[in-house]
């Protein structure tokens, strides 16, 4: 026995009603993927679980006329790796979370829900941040906007406020030269998390790369941005010298962990190498 | 903690079951209504064991709160056969030695059913990549792969 009740509020106004009654005891639920087993090893322990699986509002993809896209926050893993709009979006989109350990987990976890949970190692981060993703979050005062690469603060720590509820993922429409890959190490079997991922995204043309965007997970506390190398990169026409130059800056910018995939050395080597393999597909011509 | 009562449809049937908050489908199946086919392995939604199809989606009930299957249908390897007629599944399973110890068995079914139901014709790749997330200790693979891949050839 863990002990908790279970609501299911029917609206966002219900859902975040809800929050606000019950304060700090109250722990939303999604699909569940992630936190159930959070609550079965005891890692937290709500006196009140709000389950978001009725809130019609948080639900869906929608490709809009401009070519932006809204992945509502209740959208599983499954349904954005199916979708055709999100192919239409990016390819790489969807294939980021094909790469989302098994089938089963895919049919439960949500987007809305991995945000959240704020795990480093997950693969929807890297790719939203390299496609300048942002959250819709709402809460007790209104609606804000917050690009995932400023959601995550710590490890399994938001910069989401308490009585908050993410409620879509948006992504703002891209150049159709844009191109972006998703590219995961994964040394031991295929469902495992990343011991690195490399999301990778630019806009190559004739007089240079624009708008370049590298983003790496399971290389720090969080999910990270590799901001100098793609300052390395921006407005210019890279040589294989110049790509490996860039991504010998991510040695720097990575502070990852010792784990069971990796040594934090091992994992900054990698970071490096993965980052170079992902810039030089790119300037091949992957990730139309 | 708060009980909640659930209307679902399992294996064909309709179902009304009370629970706890915090029950899980799998001992909702197992403990609450004797449906013992459903194994529990890892508890943490990574070997597969107790697979079940949720409105014939592949779910894990180890991590899935029974309260999320009100109004929706449930299907556990006791609702694949009907009339004692095996499906093509469980009956290449049979004849190509898709099991061992069998633990993994009522999984394994499960998942290939949720395969051949959305990819009609599978490649060897494809059943490898789907399966992989159903774990067997007895390191049967290469029978549970041929099962599935003749299942598909039966059911095509």
């Amino acid at each position: 026995m863990i002990g908790y009740d279970y609501v299911e509020p029917l609206t966002l106004d219900e859902a975040l009603e809800s929050l606000a009654t019950h304060g700090e005891d109250a722990h939303l639920i999604a699909g569940g993927a992630s936190l159930v087993v959070m609550l079965h090893q005891q890692l937290i322990a709500p006196s009140v679980l709000v389950g978001l699986r009725r809130v019609e509002a948080l639900r869906g993809i929608e490709a809009r006329d401009d070519g932006s896209l809204r992945i509502g926050a209740t959208t599983t893993h499954r349904q954005i790796e199916r979708s055709p709009a999100a192919v239409a979006h990016a390819p790489a989109l969807a294939e980021a979370f094909g790469h989302i350990a098994t089938v089963r987990i895919r049919n439960q976890g949500t987007v809305g829900g991995n945000l959240a949970h704020a795990d480093p190692a997950q693969d929807p981060p890297p790719i939203l941040m390299a496609l300048d993703a942002s959250v819709s979050v709402a809460g007790p005062s209104g609606e804000r906007r917050i690009p995932v690469a400023d959601l995550f603060v710590d490890l399994f720590e938001t910069s989401l406020e308490p009585g908050e509820i993410i409620t879509a993922v948006e992504l703002p429409p891209r150049e159709p030269s844009a191109r972006a890959i998703y590219v995961k190490f994964l040394p031991g079997s295929r469902d495992d998390y990343a011991t690195v991922s490399v999301a990778a995204s630019a806009t190559i043309a004739e007089d240079g790369w624009r708008n370049v965007r590298i983003a790496c997970g399971a290389v720090g506390p969080v999910p990270l941005r590799m901001r100098d190398a793609e300052a390395a990169l921006e407005g210019t026409t890279p040589d294989d010298r110049a790509l490996a130059d860039a991504a010998a800056t991510v040695a720097d910018a990575v502070d990852p962990l010792d784990d069971t995939r990796g040594s934090a050395g091992y994992k900054r080597d990698m970071a490096v190498v993965w980052v170079r393999r992902a810039l030089e597909r790119l300037a091949a011509g992957a990730g139309r | 903690m708060s009980e909640h009562t659930i209307r679902f449809e399992l294996n064909g049937t309709p179902v009304t079951a009370t629970v706890p908050a915090d029950r899980t489908l799998l001992d909702l199946l197992r403990t609450d209504l004797g449906l013992t086919g459903t194994k529990e392995g890892c508890s943490v939604g990574v070997c597969g064991a107790c697979s079940v199809l949720l409105d014939g989606e592949l779910l894990s009930s180890c991590i899935l709160p029974a309260v999320f299957v009100d109004d929706r249908r449930v299907t556990t390897v006791e609702g694949l056969a009907t009339d004692g007629r095996l499906t093509p599944v469980q009956d290449a399973f049979i004849r190509h030695g898709g099991f061992q110890c069998g633990i993994c068995t009522p999984g394994q079914l499960i998942s290939a059913t949720a395969l051949l139901a959305e990819v009609e014709a599978p490649t060897e790749a494809t059943v490898r990549q789907w399966m992989m997330g159903n774990l067997c200790r007895c390191t049967g693979y290469e029978g549970i792969v041929a099962s599935v891949l003749a299942a598909a050839e039966q059911s095509g």
